[in-house]
């Protein structure tokens, strides 16, 4: 099956600061996959490199022919100046029918705020609407960053339960970036853990037992390892950066 | 003897075209906080009419480079070092008061200062007149055909990244709306004040508007208002006509601000 993204040493650089290097990775249509990693892993600037706003300093980025993309960004501040309703935010940048516009809304979970002004929806309102205009392409590739950002625990739960129905609807694959493990790893295909490069990726059981990712998140994070029930009794205290690359290939 | 010959003709439709064209322009200025950039940008443009003057070509091509000039500096320094404020405030008033100095050294002629700093709307001619038309045509075609894109742009610029339009694309076209803007406003309402016809009929919109081109449009109609009432109130009150355009405007913006709290307290 071929790719929808291939990165290929996938190396970015701000200022001489190295964020990602060497990330090479494949998504296959319709397949989960999570990005995890601490804060400043690169996690985003990812996502960034695989939508086009993030130039690479070495290594590729190929998406398939006539890709389409729909992407939910990590938060999006819009200034109380501008006025503007959800209908007329789902038309951004292309005009959309209201049959589509009401579809794509009722796909989300977003049904019936059409009317009503972006700055005034609560925080789950806004990522489905944000997650709504993302299906108005009827994307190959879903693309989130973080986006249960300042959701209360049930609330990104059900928003992740919603991505995953949207999948089998829509068939569409999805790659999205989270701090909450143990509820995006439940939904998820595939795990890839990241810190500037991969440490580790596979099935989020495997993941959750790799030492790369115990380096990084400890065993301390029960609620995501009582999920999979993998309490493997070793710990590893050393840095994730210098022990990659053995234990696990690439889950395909 | 046409209609055009009359001044005060002549100066309704000069406030007419800069409104039409500051105000959706002023949206965006508005949307994404580039106030002081707008500020910057007009008064660098002083030092453009000194460069004009001194190198005889036109002052609407002095100020359009100036001004050009000045939106491209800042957009590049944007980020290195030093927060936007204070760029902003280093790069403004330095040109202002390089563009006075120069204008200072100027030999033989003699320009009134003032007219150029507040605004001479009661000497637009002809010439002026086709130019203002001009550039607003130009402004408003340009904000016509990018507008789905500045708006995405304006929202997020990984949003339009996704959507595959480049935001420092879009971003350059209203800093060339904005140069054109403050190259046709300096003949009716100066290097000063500028700002305040892009800024005070987009905010006074605002309270009722629901989409963003219901903003634009009710920010055009009431730019119109204040160049035309200010140009009368100025006329009838031997008021410089200028500052009073903008005095109108302000009352405006109290007006529909007021109205607006009073309705959003009604309703609850």
């Amino acid at each position: 099956m071929s790719s929808l993204i291939t990165l290929d040493g996938l190396t970015v650089a701000h200022g001489g600061n190295t964020v990602l290097s060497g990330v090479s990775l494949a998504i296959a249509p319709g397949e989960i996959v999570t990005v995890v990693g601490p804060n400043g892993s690169g996690k985003s600037t990812l996502l960034r490199s695989v939508i086009g706003a993030q130039k690479p300093s070495r290594g590729t980025v190929r998406r398939a022919p006539g890709l389409r993309i729909g992407y939910v960004p990590q938060k999006l501040h819009i200034d109380p100046t501008l006025p503007l309703t959800v209908r007329r935010f789902l038309s951004l940048p292309d005009r959309v029918s209201d049959a589509r516009a009401a579809e794509a809304m009722e796909q989300a979970g977003a049904g019936g705020l059409a009317a009503r002004q972006m700055s005034g929806l609560s925080g789950g309102q806004f990522q489905r609407v944000l997650l709504a205009r993302a299906l108005l392409s009827n994307p190959q590739l879903l693309i989130l960053d973080e986006a249960t950002q300042g959701l209360d625990q049930p609330g990104s739960a059900a928003f992740y339960q919603r991505i995953e129905k949207v999948r089998q609807e829509l068939g569409c694959a999805v790659l999205m970036v989270s701090h909450e493990l143990h509820v995006v790893m439940a939904a998820s295909d595939r795990v890839i853990c990241l810190n500037g490069h991969v440490c580790c990726e596979g099935a989020p059981e495997h993941v959750a037992s790799a030492p790369e990712y115990r380096a990084l998140f400890g065993t301390g994070t029960q609620g995501a390892l009582a999920l999979y029930r993998h309490e493997h009794n070793h710990s590893h205290d050393h840095d994730c950066a210098h022990n990659h690359g053995h234990h696990h290939e690439a889950a395909e | 003897m046409t209609l055009f010959d009359d001044f005060l003709i002549r100066a309704a439709l000069a406030g007419i075209g800069v409104a039409l064209a500051a105000a959706p322009l002023g949206c965006f200025v508005v949307w994404r906080r580039m106030a002081y950039f707008g500020d910057a940008t007009a008064h660098a443009s002083i030092l453009g009419v000194a460069l004009a003057l001194s190198f005889d070509v036109s002052v609407f091509a002095g100020v359009l480079a100036t001004a050009l000039a000045m939106a491209t500096t800042v957009s590049a320094l944007a980020g290195r070092g030093y927060a936007m404020d204070t760029l902003l405030g280093v790069l403004a008033h330095s040109s202002l008061a390089f563009g006075l100095v120069a204008v200072s050294f100027l030999q033989g002629v003699r320009i009134d200062l003032m007219a150029y700093l507040f605004g001479d709307i009661l000497a637009v001619g002809r010439t002026d007149l086709a130019v203002i038309w001009g550039g607003a045509a130009l402004v408003l075609a340009l904000l016509w055909w990018r507008w789905s894109a500045l708006l995405t742009a304006t929202l997020n610029p990984d949003l339009a990244h996704a959507a595959g339009i480049d935001p420092r694309r879009e971003q350059m076209v209203l800093t060339i709306a904005l140069a054109l803007v403050v190259a046709v406003a300096i003949k009716v309402v100066g290097v000063l004040l500028i700002a305040a016809m892009l800024l005070i009929p987009a905010a006074a919109a605002r309270p009722f508007a629901a989409t963003p081109e219901r903003m634009a449009i009710i920010a055009g109609l009431l730019g119109m208002l204040a160049a035309t009432g200010g140009l009368q109130l100025a006329f009838v009150l031997d008021t410089p006509a200028g500052p009073s355009i903008v005095c109108l405007a302000a009352g405006l913006f109290a007006a529909t601000s007021l109205t607006g709290l009073l309705l959003r307290y009604r309703r609850g």
